[in-house]
């Protein structure tokens, strides 16, 4: 660790766990309907700690709500959500709070708050963390938004950004706090193929760094072929076909090899 | 035969629907009741626990009071002035020239100015908090908000119905002031009036009773302004079409509550003088 880094540390860091925890995220049977349709039925997933987990599906196949009902912005129907060894339809709101900051949410519109500049954008998430001073702040901010290439869109409002640069600022937001797990819905979709890559690597970096574990939604197959270790293809809400890239670009099932065509 | 049949069929089902249009109207107020009382629960359960969000509350107070300063500003004015002269002959026929100032006032002061006042309010304020909130909704920054763990309930609503609450009387007692002013203009367009007589005849007849009641009125005025708005915006969920709409009802509904508060405080003040 340089020292740069030591000075970015966010109270988050030395929130140790009471127990040690084998799997990052644990879901069983999951249900979701909205009135009479069903979303989600029945669904499974465990995400190991460190893991890379790419999720493939149909447009509308309810991918954005899987990850919403991780961190309870859905509630969810049925099922037990387990994240960080913590049921999370039994917490209270200040506990589910407190586990919301370890989690990290990257939306698929980018969610950026338009009555704030990006610079104000980045320091809202800290607003809470009372231990950092003006110069520390200036230093994460800074930071994040170097990772995603943007530093001299800081004091730019959200209106002023291209498509894109949202979503980088958007994820420079999300990374801001640390998270032990991230959520991506479609970290790359609407950017050019090279920040595309740049983004995944930084997705890979980010694990590397932080042993971050992660589910990315994302249609990009250039992008899950890089950041995958592991795919699940959701399809009915229930999980269709699960492996490697490798594994299921080999498999013998055609509808399975399709959505992993470029 | 058959035609008849099924034109009567028609006719059942075209009153069966209206039928239950009217059942599920009715049951959709009691519901938009039910939810309001809760969100208004939600919003004094918020308001006394911290952590309180100051700065943006002073940002709201900023955007509420000081950017509306011009538009009560002149409507404050126009009213005053043609109040008066719209009520000089009426006092001329009875010889009550001398009258004029002090009853202009107390129709500004008691009435006019805190409604006229509300509801410029309601559509200036109303529906931009409605508007604002509905697109906040819409585009997930307020869901954003609840992902990092922050209470966007705490941050957006209450700061904004406590702004809204304490700004009213301060933007109504600015648009008495500059009424009143306006009275004084019209009055000496016929009359030559000086300022120190002007306003001492006022004060002659203005007594408690005519101040406080309809000061304390605006505090609900300004509540119920922020309250709709942030109801209406907060709980949009139809997509773009639905922030025009919850702009609409936010303006709406809160020009219809100020009306129905007013009626209240006038009986409650009435039992009191
Ligand atoms: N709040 C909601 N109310 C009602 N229905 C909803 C709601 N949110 C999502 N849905 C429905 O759930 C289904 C899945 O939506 P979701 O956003 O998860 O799709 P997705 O897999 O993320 O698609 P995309 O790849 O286009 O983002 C859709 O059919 C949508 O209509
Ligand atoms: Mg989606």
């Amino acid at each position: 660790m340089t020292s740069n880094e030591t000075i970015i540390q966010t109270p988050l860091d030395t929130n140790a766990h009471a127990k040690p925890i084998s799997v990052a995220i644990e879901i069983q049977g999951l249900c979701k309907k909205f009135g009479r349709k069903t979303i989600l039925n029945g669904f499974n997933l465990t995400l190991a700690l460190g893991e890379n987990l790419v999720v493939l599906g149909k447009s509308g196949s309810g991918k954005s709500v899987l990850i919403k009902c991780i961190v309870r912005l859905v509630d969810s129907n049925e099922g037990t959500l387990s994240v960080l060894g913590e049921n999370i339809s039994e917490l209270n709101n200040t506990k589910l709070n407190e586990l919301r900051k370890k989690v990290g949410f990257l939306f698929q519109s980018a969610a950026l708050y338009d009555s704030m500049t990006v610079r104000e954008n980045l320091e809202f998430p800290l607003r809470n963390t009372h231990t950092l001073n003006e110069e520390e702040l200036d230093a994460v901010v800074s930071e994040a938004l170097k990772n995603v290439g943007l530093l001299d869109a800081i004091d730019k409002m959200p209106s002023e950004l291209s498509g894109g640069m949202r979503k980088r600022v958007g994820l420079a937001r999300t990374l801001i706090l640390k998270p032990e797990i991230m959520l991506y819905d479609e970290p790359t979709t609407g950017l050019d193929p090279i920040t595309s890559k740049e983004i995944s690597k930084l997705i890979l970096s980010v694990r590397e760094k932080y042993n971050t574990s992660s589910i990315i939604i994302t249609h990009d197959i250039s992008c899950a072929k890089i950041i995958a270790d592991r795919i699940i293809v959701l399809k009915d809400g229930m999980c269709f076909a699960e492996g490697t890239f490798d594994e299921l670009q080999q498999s013998q099932d055609p509808e399975i090899r399709s959505y992993l065509e470029l | 035969m058959d035609k008849t049949n099924i034109s009567k069929q028609e006719e059942t089902d075209d009153e069966d629907v209206s039928g239950n249009k009217l059942v599920k109207g009715i049951e959709s107020i009691f519901v938009e009741i039910t939810l309001l009382t809760r969100f208004t629960l939600q919003f004094f359960r918020n308001l006394f626990t911290p952590p309180y969000e100051l700065n943006e509350l002073l940002k709201q107070c900023y955007i509420v009071g000081y950017k509306s300063l011009p538009l009560v500003g002149v409507t404050g004015f126009i009213m005053g002035l043609v109040l008066t002269i719209q009520s000089r002959p009426t006092l001329e026929t009875f010889g009550a020239e001398s009258w004029l100032p002090a009853m202009v006032a107390v129709s500004i002061i008691r009435e006019i100015g805190p409604v006229i006042t509300a509801l410029i309010c309601a559509g200036k304020v109303g529906s931009g908090i409605g508007a604002e909130l509905a697109s906040m909704r819409v585009t997930e920054q307020i869901d954003a908000m609840e992902v990092s763990g922050i209470n966007p309930f705490k941050y957006i609503v209450v700061t904004r119905i406590v702004a809204t609450t304490f700004m009213l009387p301060v933007l109504v007692i600015f648009s008495d002031v500059i009424g009143l002013t306006g009275s004084f203009l019209a009055v000496n367009i016929q009359g030559d009036v000086s300022f120190s007589l002007f306003f001492s005849q006022i004060f002659a007849k203005l007594d408690f009773m005519d101040v406080i009641p309809p000061l304390i009125k605006t505090f609900f005025f300004g509540f119920a302004i922020g309250l709709i708005g942030c109801f209406k915006g907060y709980n949009s969920d139809k997509g773009t079409e639905g922030v025009g709409a919850s702009a609409n009802s936010a303006v709406v509904i809160s020009s219809l509550l100020i009306f129905i508060i007013d009626m209240m405080a006038v009986q409650i003040t009435s039992l009191f003088s």
